[in-house]
């Protein structure tokens, strides 16, 4: 504490030490996975957490009423992105996510996740305290997840969907509505689950969770991605095959061994040590921002922290539950190792949000009320 | 926003602070149970299961495909090669990997520029074939194809092009009975053997006769080649190789350039000629003509190719050497004597014939309808006197002649290292009372002494009826040089018989016998031989030479050289040829070859002129002709070759029941061919003139009594 500069010392060494980790490691899988190479994943992967850090120490320095003010204004404005990809798409045929900036390419369904957390703590946090068991918490917080919701599930993008009901849903679940209201929700997922599994989703859907329940039905089909970053992982056993040694994914049986299958791509190599690591790095991030969330005094930053945290998770547990055989093959990075400008952007303005709330946490601390 | 009029729950900012407190407690406990869950689940898979998921990594990395061993070569007795390997290029595919068959067939075929009726066949069998089962497209490329089909590999998941070894049979049509074919396993074959070479692109097993029966001698051992590949299939480095190792060799008893010349002379007939050696019993060659090229079945046999050898009524699928049952016609003649001797008749007992014999009150009839005049046991055999016969197969009954004819090898089964073979017919009075449930009547006697009715027998049997005639010994045929020689120790004839015997089959082709142009045209080998006319159906449908090709006679010779010292022994068939005058003129040219491979070839030379080509040659024109005609409308070929192995033999055996009907009444013998009648010349297919063969020599049975012909081979 005394030898280090307070300026230093003062920031969250507990969540970015295993950031950082995270950051490097996924480097070096990502050079791996280019058969030895910086380039073309590890290399910009660091570029990019490098610009993104920046942004997310930007983003500290924001105050609660800026973050306040820009809630609604934020959300309509990824709104209107996510409008104009779906018109461009049918300007030039076919189904578009991204917008094309130059140097990487924006998916604004991701920028939704955060927004949508921003958004909802934004309204809780206004909400008189009475009103939250009433129709009044419920109906226009629907209607912000709705929307987006279903301009994402138009292009058609259900890992997407998922994520922003899920950190929506977290973020009103923290907000106190009434407990009832999510076990009637609970009872009717349960009923409308199957009737979507056979209505809502496209076939190749279909495919992908049936696989999910028997990979060995379809091994070269639907089943084999699940098969093969089952085999990448198994065959790492302990220890793994060695830095830059990992057959599935130099040989090609692996499907995209620098997105989402980087961490089959990494446990072939780093074996289950190295999925310990990845494993300990993302807890220790999580668990420090629920902390934040705790910590904080302000229902905004409580429900923005919760949001943020929930919004990484969902990105983590669906990604390491699917190529552990757990979950559909849906299209989810793993966060701070996938190769994916979107993914990273999303998750460091989910970082840089837990920073900011934790900014704002020591303030309130210096005027020394927890810890 | 207002306060909330209605309230259900008293909520205060405190309980919602708890709220958040329990709330976000319960999610960070559901986040750490999740997290625990994939920690548990990833140690299940790397550590519990790690064994299993390392052997499919493995399995993933490293390619084992095996190399097809070399077949071993066949060869003839003197090493020189019967069936051996060429090197080639050849292209498969793998029904399971190709992605879009129709378009990686077409874009085969037309990188390989083949023609629709082969794009049939190649699609038909990709579709019949089991999906692990490699189908091969072509083989014998060139390099400029081969190349310009590797390089195209990417778009094309499932082909396979690489350097192989295709089966050769040098001689084509002349070894194709003898030797059989090569071709892919089928799914049975692969099922019973559970050997995943015999799904190897490129593989080859024995189809049929020889290549079937010494499978596994030929097979030899696999090479592997460990290559690690990428997903895709794109070969990254080669981790090991292993060679193959050949077959081993089969060394048969034929002799290479004899069964070659046989199946060329036998030229436009159809028949089969067999040559075996008296010191040994090695079987010199056993040709079957019309014949399939054998070369040309190795991916399966072509619609095209299937429907004309169907099609054709000399029936080029059969095997007639085996396969083919004959009446053996006079040729049994010197059995026939060689029993009456056992039975102790005198040899110089005369019989006048007066050109037939009264048996109660029927009267049997000789050939030569003027008669013989009186006739001894010599000129019986080469003046070829039924009367004589019939009259002496009356004194001494049919048991002696048929248990001769079955220690002569009528009615016997070899044993040979070959798929099936006919045993035909020797009748006598215990088989027909079980076959027919008739009593033997005097007449049977009179048809089985002079080969007719009931009795058959096929070429190859005559061939060894012929080699003990003429050495007095047990000689039993061989065709694997390991076989051990037998039947050397076991002696059939007195020596006294088998010269008297001898001699009058000399003097049947060197003396004033009925096959005087069988002579040799060598001076110091004398040949002896006996002809034989077999009649196929009743005289009311033919008179046998002439007529529609199917109800002409059967010509039949057989034959031994040097007849005062036998080395060679043999016999021709030649199914339909209108006579013995169709067989014996082979019969000499055969062993003219043997003793003076110059002059026999010059004799074949002439002929092929006259015919237009080799046989390998015609049935080259032949091919091209029908596939024009044919075009695509003919009927594709079983996919199997059992069936096509089945229906081939059963077709065999109806033909040889054939002439068994003529049993059931007295058969008239046919004149026998003699030194005097015109050279008869081998008709034209008959599918191109059924009718037009009425230039067919009448027989002469005038004039000058002996003729000793000297002239060309070339007759």
């Amino acid at each position: 504490m005394s030898v280090v500069p307070a300026p230093v010392a003062r920031q969250p060494w507990g969540m970015l030490f295993p950031l950082f980790t995270l950051i490097g490691f996924g480097a070096l899988v990502l050079f791996s996975a280019a058969g030895g190479s910086w380039e073309p994943y590890a290399a910009s992967h660091l570029v990019r957490f490098g610009v993104f850090l920046v942004m997310a120490v930007v983003m500290t320095l924001f105050s609660a009423d800026l973050a306040k003010f820009a809630a609604y204004p934020v959300y309509i404005l990824v709104l209107l992105l996510l409008v104009l990809v779906e018109a461009m798409g049918q300007i030039n045929g076919g189904s578009q996510r991204w917008l094309n900036l130059g140097f990487m390419q924006l998916q604004p369904s991701e920028l939704m996740k955060p927004a949508i957390v921003l958004v909802l703590a934004r309204f809780y946090g206004d909400l008189p305290v009475g009103m939250t068991a009433s129709w009044r918490a419920l109906a226009p917080a629907g209607v912000l997840i709705g929307i987006p919701v279903a301009l994402v599930l138009v292009q058609p993008d259900l890992g997407t969907s998922l994520a922003i009901v899920f950190g929506g849903g977290v973020v009103m679940f923290l907000a106190g509505l009434p407990m009832r209201w999510f076990a009637i929700l609970g009872a009717a997922g349960a009923v409308i689950a199957p009737l979507a599994f056979f209505f809502g989703l496209q076939p190749y859907q279909q495919r992908r969770v049936t696989t999910l329940l028997d990979p060995a039905s379809d091994p070269l089909g639907a089943g084999y991605h699940i098969t093969q970053s089952k085999i990448a992982i198994g065959s790492g056993g302990l220890t793994g095959k060695g830095f830059n040694e990992g057959s599935q994914s130099h040989l090609q049986y692996l499907p995209e061994p620098h997105t989402d299958f980087v961490f089959a791509t990494m446990a072939e190599e780093w074996g289950f040590v190295g999925g310990m690591v990845v494993l300990v790095c993302f807890a220790l991030i999580l668990r420090w921002g629920l902390l934040v969330a705790r910590r904080s005094k302000d229902r905004f930053g409580k429900l923005i922290a919760a949001g943020m945290v929930a919004t990484i998770f969902f990105y983590v547990a669906v990604n390491l539950l699917m190529v552990m055989g757990f979950a559909p093959v849906v299209g989810i990075p793993l966060p701070f190792m996938s190769h994916g400008g979107s993914s990273m952007l999303t998750n460091m303005i989910c970082i840089g949000s837990l920073m900011m709330v934790n900014r704002w946490n020591s303030r309130q601390g210096t005027s020394g009320l927890t810890r | 926003m207002k306060l909330g009029k209605t309230k259900r729950d008293h909520v205060s900012s405190t309980t919602l602070d708890q709220a958040f407190s329990r709330r976000s407690f319960v999610i960070g406990a559901g986040m750490g149970g999740i997290g625990v869950l994939l920690a548990a689940r990833m140690a299940f898979i790397a550590i519990a299961e790690n064994e299993k998921y390392e052997l499919e990594s493995e399995s993933n990395r490293v390619n084992l495909s095996l190399i097809p061993p070399r077949r071993g070569w066949i060869l003839d007795r003197n090493g020189a090669p019967l069936a051996s390997n060429r090197a080639d290029f050849r292209v498969d595919v793998i029904p399971d990997q190709l992605v879009d068959t129709s378009a990686t067939l077409a874009a085969l075929g037309n990188i390989l520029d083949l023609d629709a009726a082969t794009m049939a066949d190649i699609t038909k069998r990709v579709d019949e074939a089991a999906s692990f089962q490699p189908v091969e497209i072509a083989t014998g490329l060139d390099y400029e194809d081969f190349a310009a089909v590797s390089v195209r590999l990417p778009d094309l998941p499932g082909v396979i092009p690489q350097r192989g070894f295709s089966r050769f049979y040098p001689t084509g049509p002349s070894v194709g009975h003898l030797l059989g074919y090569v071709g892919p396993a089928n799914a049975e074959e692969y099922k019973e053997e559970g050997d995943p070479l015999l799904i190897t692109p490129g593989f080859k097993i024995g189809k049929d006769a020889l290549e079937h029966q010494f499978e596994q001698d030929l097979r030899g051992v696999p090479g592997a080649r460990r290559v690690e590949v990428t997903a895709s299939g794109r070969i990254v480095k080669e981790l090991e190789t292993r060679d193959d190792v050949q077959g081993d060799p089969v060394h048969l008893t034929i002799d290479g350039p004899l069964q070659d010349y046989a199946a060329r002379r036998i030229g436009l007939e159809s028949g089969s000629a067999v040559v075996m050696d008296c010191r040994s019993g090695d079987i010199l060659c056993m040709s079957s003509m019309p014949s399939f090229d054998p070369n040309s079945f190795s991916a399966g046999i072509g619609s095209v190719e299937y429907a004309m050898l169907r099609e054709d009524e000399r029936v080029p699928l059969r095997n007639k050497v085996l396969k083919g049952l004959y009446p053996p016609a006079s040729t049994v003649k010197p059995m026939v004597s060689m029993a009456l001797l056992k039975a102790g008749v005198d040899p110089g007992e005369r019989v006048q014939c007066s050109g037939g014999l009264r048996v109660g009150n029927r009267v049997f009839r000789c050939w030569k309808r003027g008669g013989h005049g009186p006739v001894d046991m010599a000129m019986g055999i080469y003046q070829s006197c039924d009367v004589y016969f019939y009259a002496m197969a009356q004194r001494i009954g049919m048991d002696p002649i048929a248990m001769m004819a079955r220690r002569c090898g009528m009615g016997q089964e070899f044993d040979l290292p070959v798929t099936s073979q006919f045993y035909g017919t020797v009748p006598d009075p215990a088989w027909k009372l079980k076959k027919y449930e008739q009593e033997w009547q005097p007449y049977d006697t009179v048809n089985a002494t002079i080969g007719q009715g009931y009795m058959l027998a096929n070429p190859l049997q005559l061939a060894v009826m012929s080699a003990r005639l003429a050495t007095g010994r047990h000689v039993e045929p061989r065709l694997n040089r390991k076989t051990p020689i037998k039947g050397f120790d076991t002696v059939d004839f007195s020596d006294e018989h088998v010269r008297y015997v001898r001699q009058a089959m000399s003097d049947t082709v060197n003396g004033p016998g009925t096959a005087g142009r069988a002579r040799l045209p060598i001076d110091d080998v004398l040949m002896a031989g006996k002809t034989g006319t077999a009649q196929v159906v009743g005289l009311n449908f033919s008179d046998g030479r002439s007529g529609p090709w199917k109800y002409r006679d059967h010509g039949l010779f057989i034959f031994f050289a040097p007849f005062d010292n036998p080395r060679y022994a043999g016999a021709v068939v030649i199914e339909h040829g209108g006579g013995s005058g169709s067989a014996y003129p082979i019969a000499r040219d055969i062993m003219t070859f043997i003793f003076d491979p110059a002059k026999g070839m010059e004799a074949l030379t002439a002929l092929e002129t006259q015919w237009g080509g080799t046989a390998q040659e015609r049935l080259v024109r032949k091919y091209a002709a029908y596939a024009a005609a044919a075009g695509e409308t003919v009927a594709p070929a079983p996919t199997r070759s059992e069936e096509i192995f089945d229906r081939v033999e059963a077709e065999a055996r109806l033909a040889g029941r054939q002439s068994e009907r003529l049993g059931d009444r007295v058969v008239d013998p046919r004149p026998e061919a003699d030194p005097r009648s015109a050279p008869r010349m081998p008709q034209p297919a008959p599918a191109a003139s059924p009718a037009a063969d009425t230039a067919t020599p009448a027989p002469a049975s005038t004039s000058t009594p002996v003729a000793a012909p000297t002239q060309g081979p070339s007759q």
